[in-house]
């Protein structure tokens, strides 16, 4: 007997007015792994993540994830089955501090998933755990407005961990980052994965997606192109000529 | 604070409020207390929708008019006791609240405020074509000869109902704020997509919030057959409901459940004060005045001002 995947993708098609972004995607990921999801900027691959994750309805296809199938179900729903996705253009909770904004997952995923495990204190201090992971430990209590882009990166990134996720997709997580906070935010999912977090990485820092990637996924105009093992993938000539192309 | 040394503080000050007005012993401090704490419950229940989840409901002369002509309606057909028809009323506002919700699904910022806007003026439509309830022409109420409580006017008796209800909504309203549920809000109010990815059933927390707010304001609407003693439909969906409803809240502050009393104690004595010395026509301009003016100058009214923020950080 074959175990399902932790993901499967099939036949996903979203399109915008006439416009095609994503046409019969297909996609499997197992449990445990690091897939690397690449493409260049408007390839559809932060509309691949809205459609798995019940940002976006799509048109056609479906997705199914951990036994459940998540056609029908909200985003919320998906989100306590453990899909978690942290937003490329940061969508913070801008009148909630950055402890709170956090704690708001702990809330309504962790302690929805199995009744109320956690209490006051517990939550009060994986909050302050969470924010030490990605380095804003020291601004628990600051709004959202008092942080740069890439400090909003990195919260994005603490309140999608903090659903304790069994699928965390980060979605240019990293951008405007630098060498060593990169290097920083690679390690911690690195760590997570190894936790036996499952994690898709999408990015456009190729050092980054060729050292954290077990297997790369490509996707150009709304298309699956390459599918693989890393250093194959790069060398696909449909690949080149993509990026090549841009 | 906790919740119950809250509502202890929150039944103390209620004492104080009745003490103090028997003190003065004059009919007129009841009657325009009595409109003063009904628009500190209003702007409350307004403020559980509008300030915590952004939703601005400009419709809240028809929940609050609905409460009142629930009591109408039974008044005719029964010989409930106030106590009991309020939340009568407030189960009519709530059902209403929750059907809005549901009916604006899909709707944000000033479509939902239109939406609301709609409802107001189809239900003024159908009560004005009511003919049980008095239609245009309005509805007498008789009140009972005597209160409840010896020893009482009935206005003291009305006055003593309000400032009940104040106290459980105020408790109601802080409770919900300290809680999971007021995070909940929060997130909506700031990013639905955000709240959504997060776990938060954004949906569900809308309708609880819309029927919530809904049902307290039809509460509010449901003693006021028996302080007017007729009742027609200009006077139940009066513009000054709507009006007061958004600029007490937003004049105080929405951040917290402070906001909309002080809002409501400053802008209901004012107008009390108007109506007498000036003109109960000038009013709605004065309102609407402060607030333009507040939303220009200080969009987190006075709480923002004197720098309170809302949800405790941390
Ligand atoms: N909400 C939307 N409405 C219309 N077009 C959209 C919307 N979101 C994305 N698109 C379009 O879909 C394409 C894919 O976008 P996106 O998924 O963001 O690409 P990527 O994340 O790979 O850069 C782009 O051409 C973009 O303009
Ligand atoms: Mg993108």
């Amino acid at each position: 007997m074959t175990e399902e995947a932790l993901l499967t993708v099939s036949g996903l098609s979203k399109r915008f007015g006439g416009f095609v972004a994503l046409e019969s995607i297909g996609l499997t990921v197992n449990d445990g792994a690091r897939v690397g999801l690449i493409g260049p900027n408007g390839s559809g691959k932060s509309t691949l993540v809205n459609c798995m994750c019940g940002t976006l309805r799509h048109e056609m296809g479906s997705v199914r994830f951990a036994g459940h199938t998540l056609d029908g179900l909200s985003a919320h729903e998906r989100t306590r089955l453990g899909l978690a996705r942290s937003f490329q253009l940061p969508r913070p909770f801008n009148t909630l501090s950055l402890a709170d904004n956090v704690r708001i997952p702990l809330l309504y995923t962790v302690n929805a998933r199995h009744g109320r495990t956690l209490g006051a204190r517990a939550i009060g201090e994986r909050c302050a755990e969470l924010l030490h992971m990605v380095g804003l430990a020291d601004k628990a209590g600051r709004l959202p407005r008092d942080l740069t882009q890439i400090e909003m990166r990195k919260l994005e990134l603490a309140r999608a961990m903090a659903t304790a996720p069994r699928l965390l997709i980060a979605d240019e997580a990293m951008a405007g980052l630098s060498h060593g906070e990169v290097d920083d935010i690679l390690a911690l999912l690195i760590r997570l994965n190894e936790q036996g977090v499952t994690v898709i990485l999408i990015e456009h820092i190729m050092r980054a997606v060729m050292h954290f990637s077990q297997r790369l996924v490509v996707l150009v105009a709304g298309r699956k192109i390459a599918d693989g093992d890393p250093a194959d993938v790069v060398r696909d000539p449909d690949v080149v000529r993509a990026y090549l192309g841009e | 604070m906790n919740g119950t040394k809250f509502v202890l503080a929150l039944l103390i000050a209620a004492a104080a409020t009745f003490g103090a007005a028997r003190l003065i012993d004059n009919a007129y401090v009841f009657f325009a207390g009595y409109v003063v704490l009904q628009y500190i419950a209003l702007a409350t229940a307004w403020n559980i929708l509008g300030g915590y989840t952004g939703y601005v409901n400009f419709g809240t002369a028809a929940f609050f008019a609905l409460g009142a002509y629930t009591t109408v309606v039974l008044h005719k057909l029964t010989s409930l006791p106030l106590p009991l028809m309020m939340p009568i009323g407030g189960i009519v506002s709530g059902i209403v609240g929750l059907g809005t919700g549901y009916l604006t699904l899909r709707l944000r910022g000033a479509f939902f405020s239109i939406a609301t806007l709609a409802l107001a003026v189809v239900v003024q439509t159908l009560i004005t074509n009511w003919d049980f309830v008095g239609g245009s022409r309005g509805a007498y109420i008789i009140r009972p000869p005597q209160t409840p409580l010896l020893g009482i006017d009935y206005i003291q008796y009305l006055f003593l109902l309000m400032l009940g209800l104040v106290v459980i909504v105020l408790a109601t309203a802080r409770a919900i704020e300290g809680s999971r549920l007021g995070y909940g809000f929060a997130t909506i109010r700031d990013d639905e997509v955000a709240a959504e990815a997060s776990g938060v059933p954004t949906l569900r927390l809308k309708l609880l919030a819309t029927t919530l707010s809904g049902a307290f304001m039809g509460m509010v609407g449901a003693p006021l057959p028996y302080y007017v003693t007729y009742l027609d439909p200009t006077s139940g969906f009066s513009l000054a409901y709507a009006v007061n409803g958004v600029a007490m809240p937003l004049v105080g502050g929405t951040s917290s459940w402070l906001g909309p009393v002080i809002g409501a104690i400053l802008l209901g004595t004012l107008q009390q004060v108007v109506t007498v010395t000036i003109s109960s026509a000038v009013n709605l301009l004065i309102v609407g005045l402060m607030l333009v003016g507040f939303v220009i100058v200080a969009p987190n009214g006075i709480l923002g001002l004197v720098g309170v923020r809302g949800r405790r950080a941390g």
